[in-house]
């Protein structure tokens, strides 16, 4: 087979940015088949590839894009599933240029041209790695719109496993286990199976249905799934493990609680965590004016944070309408933790930044009065108006290994504290996670943080038979990271049940 | 699914619905709240648990029509099955070793206060109920709050039912007259209107009188997720749904709580018309 050699990536078609802004539908549409044979052959096949161990769930990636290179999809789905239960959520939404497409030999491979003055060849920059997270949502896609659904036939080995959340580690982990033959329950707090994935990922992202379809696939293995279960609350894990059977347990509850940022007027009307706007949004759509879900539909936005999430809440008020959209960010671009692809979609759109700045206080509108019947009535009061914010300079790196922001002073610089307009303040500074397993299960340890401790080598809590994985362990982290945990859980699980048998 | 086994109607805007959940009626304790949700496409909302009763797997809420989507659960009947019901959600209040209670219901809030002074007077408490409401044809469970109260003050604001004034009156009145005797009150509840609680409040803390309130701020989960409904609690931030809903009243700031609940209240408004106007046509 000949190689491909250009040293670009086939682009990723999308919709313009002019008109994506303004609807929820997909931005990414997806390579056709010409466009992922094409990107298939930039794969140089390698040895030792570089990408397989950068993957999490260590999918083996050269041999998937060696199928598609021969337009073999089905099959390239085949290897996929062999190491991922979600290759459509991973394909969309999985940070690749710091995972497997880091370590590419494309990426290393140094792109010489002809020097129009000198007329010698010279270097000019690296090529691109291969789109491996576009191959593998391509193939993914095509599975879901070609291959019929089928019940796969599994013999169940009388062994029942409690699987506690459904967002990627526990999906993953029941996954895992279903496979093996274990009869897996699992329980979500909320009124739909998917977690992160249906409440915080917005539709233009990761479209629900796909993630549907993915919890439907466990279904059929005959994963149960039972919603509207708050293990802490309906049932602890303790009852799960004596009066319900269940011989282990996998804690994937997440880091679903929000964190404030601690400065005067937050809790001024218009002030949301990323949770709640995200969580109405997505969840309860209430983007459709038929939801029976309030959201503001906010002018001016502003949207403190850096990360995933700080970029989809940035996206998010745009498609409801929002004309002025900012991110504060008290470190610099080259810091900001989102894909680079979801920062670039999100400029792309018109959102701004003001990066090197960090909210100090939330302005609350007090003019006029709170009371309908009063003749200066102002529906507005007590609700945000304007974020003052204080310009950062990167001083010395802190624990994280990042220059840690440094405040600058108004002596320094009479510009370095203003205000910016807005209707509508968005916290998106991280999540710890959730207390009720910790404060409800006797025996399980946190650390200071909150954070679940296990055994890093086998993902076993301080409690017999319960295992963790995800972000609960973690704290705030990354869709492939979960799901390499869960899967992790689910091995150790196997070996625990087995060496009691 | 979860069916409605039995319905009433209370007054003309109180319901009492009991509906079948067996997980939740064998947890749920006084001062817990649910969550539900009519169909796949309704809000999900929380209300307190007025009762329960873990043999037969029921649970009992009370709730009053004041938006579209309460106008829409009270178009649910017996033997119709709401599509989500989860809980229980938040602390139980804690009730073990109080002695004298006074529990202060308002309006309303008077659902959320009984189940709290059943289970009191169950435990051998001496309680005091105060209840209040704008008029007689308002009030709600009368009997049962006389069958569990070993001293029952009734208010209302126009004098047509008990005495003419606020709980606050009726509180303090009762307070006094305590006062130097051995049943002082070791502990004041309030539920009702966040401007009664912090009434309520202002008055317990000039007699130096303990006072927990049940907040019911604005919620999406209830598992301490989306941070909507959270309550500032002596200078902290504190959700109600995994923290409370129960708080020490002197904490609480009342302002700051009742402002965060009219974040929706024009969109809450057109809703409501648009549901009453659909009612109207017969659609």
């Amino acid at each position: 087979m000949a190689f491909n050699m250009r040293a670009t990536k086939n682009p990723m078609p999308t919709q313009a940015p002019e008109v994506r802004r303004h609807n929820f539908d997909e931005v990414a549409i997806g390579y056709t088949e010409e466009m992922a044979i094409d990107e298939a052959k930039r794969c140089m096949q390698c040895k030792n590839p570089g990408c397989v161990p950068g993957c999490p769930v260590h999918i083996n990636i050269p041999a998937f894009i060696a199928q598609v290179a021969e337009g073999n999809f089905e099959e390239a789905y085949q290897i996929i599933t062999q190491s991922s239960s979600l290759p459509a959520v991973c394909g969309r939404v999985c940070p690749q240029e710091s995972q497997c497409e880091k370590n590419c030999i494309r990426a290393k491979m140094p792109v010489r041209e002809k020097d129009p003055v000198t007329g010698k060849m010279e270097v000019k920059g690296m090529g691109e790695a291969v789109g491996i997270g576009r191959l593998e949502r391509f193939v993914a896609d095509y599975h879901r719109t070609h291959a019929t659904p089928t019940t796969p036939e599994i013999k169940k080995n009388g062994h029942k496993v409690a699987v506690i959340g459904s967002g990627p580690s526990g999906l993953a982990c029941a996954y895992d286990l279903a496979k093996e033959g274990y009869e897996v329950t699992i329980f979500e707090a909320l009124h739909v199976a998917g977690g992160v994935l249906m409440y915080g990922i917005p539709e233009f992202r990761l479209p629900k249905a796909i993630v549907q379809n993915e919890v439907e696939g466990l279904k059929r293995m005959g994963v149960k799934i039972l919603t509207d279960v708050v293990v802490g609350r309906s049932v602890t894990i303790d009852e799960l493990m004596s009066e319900y059977g269940f011989e282990a347990c996998f804690v994937g509850s997440g880091a679903g609680l929000p964190r404030f940022p601690g400065i005067p007027g937050e809790n001024a009307k218009g002030v949301y965590s990323a949770n709640e706007f995200l969580t109405r949004v997505n969840l309860m759509k209430a983007y459709q004016s038929t939801s029976a879900t309030p959201i503001q539909h906010a002018k001016n936005v502003v949207v403190v944070g850096g990360g995933n999430v700080a970029m989809d809440a940035l996206r998010t008020p745009l498609r409801l309408g929002a004309e002025h959209v900012t991110c504060v960010y008290r470190r610099g671009r080259e810091e900001l933790p989102a894909r680079k692809e979801e920062i670039e979609h999100a400029e792309e759109e018109g959102v701004v930044f003001d990066l090197l700045t960090n909210p100090i206080e939330v302005i609350e509108d007090r003019s006029g009065s709170p009371s309908p019947r009063a003749a200066d009535f102002n529906p507005n009061y007590g609700a945000v108006k304007a974020i003052k914010v204080q310009k950062q300079k990167l001083g010395e790196p802190d624990a994280s290994g990042r220059r840690k922001p440094v405040p600058v002073s108004p002596e320094e610089d009479p510009n370095a504290i203003y205000e910016i307009p807005c209707d509508c303040f968005i916290v998106a500074i991280g999540t710890s996670p959730n207390p009720l397993i910790k404060q409800t299960t006797p025996g399980i340890e946190t650390n200071p943080h909150g954070c679940l401790i296990v055994n890093e080598e086998t993902n076993e809590t301080t409690k017999d038979g319960v295992f963790a994985g995800g972000d609960a362990v973690t704290g705030a982290a990354t869709v492939i990271l979960a799901m390499g945990a869960g899967r992790k859980g689910a091995k150790y699980i196997d070996e625990y049940i087995k060496n009691k048998a | 699914m979860f069916k409605i086994v039995k319905k009433d109607v209370l007054n003309p805007t109180i319901t009492r619905i009991v509906v079948e959940a067996p997980f939740v009626a064998k947890k749920a304790q006084p001062g817990q709240f649910i969550i539900l949700r009519t169909t796949d496409e309704g809000e999900r909302l929380p209300f307190t648990i007025a009762g329960s009763d873990p043999e037969k797997g029921t649970v009992t809420i009370i709730y009053q029509v004041v938006g579209a989507s309460t106008l829409e659960l009270n178009q649910f009947e017996e033997g119709d099955c709401l599509a989500d019901f989860v809980g229980p959600l938040g602390k139980p209040s804690e009730l073990e070793g109080l002695k004298h209670v006074a529990i202060v219901g308002g309006g309303a809030g008077c659902a959320i206060a009984y189940p709290l002074a059943y289970k009191l007077h169950e435990l051998g408490a001496d309680v005091c109920s105060v209840a209040g409401f704008r008029s007689k044809d308002l009030v709600i469970l009368e009997e049962e709050f006389e069958a569990a109260s070993k001293k029952f003050i009734k208010m209302s604001d126009d004098g047509t039912w008990g005495e003419q004034g606020f709980v606050t009156a009726g509180l303090e009145k009762e307070i006094l007259a305590r006062q130097g005797t051995d049943e002082q009150f070791d502990e004041v509840i309030a539920i009702g209107p966040i401007i009664m609680m912090k009434n309520i409040a202002l008055l317990t803390k000039k007699y130096g009188i303990k006072t927990i309130v049940s907040m019911n701020p604005i919620m999406i989960d209830g598992t301490g997720m989306c941070g909507c409904c959270r309550v500032m609690v002596g200078g902290k931030m504190k959700f109600a749904c995994v923290d409370g809903p129960d708080f020490d009243g002197w904490e609480v700031d009342f302002d700051s709580a009742s402002e965060r609940n009219t974040m929706y209240r024009s969109w809450e408004r057109t809703k409501y018309e648009e549901g009453c106007n659909l009612l109207k046509e017969g659609k």
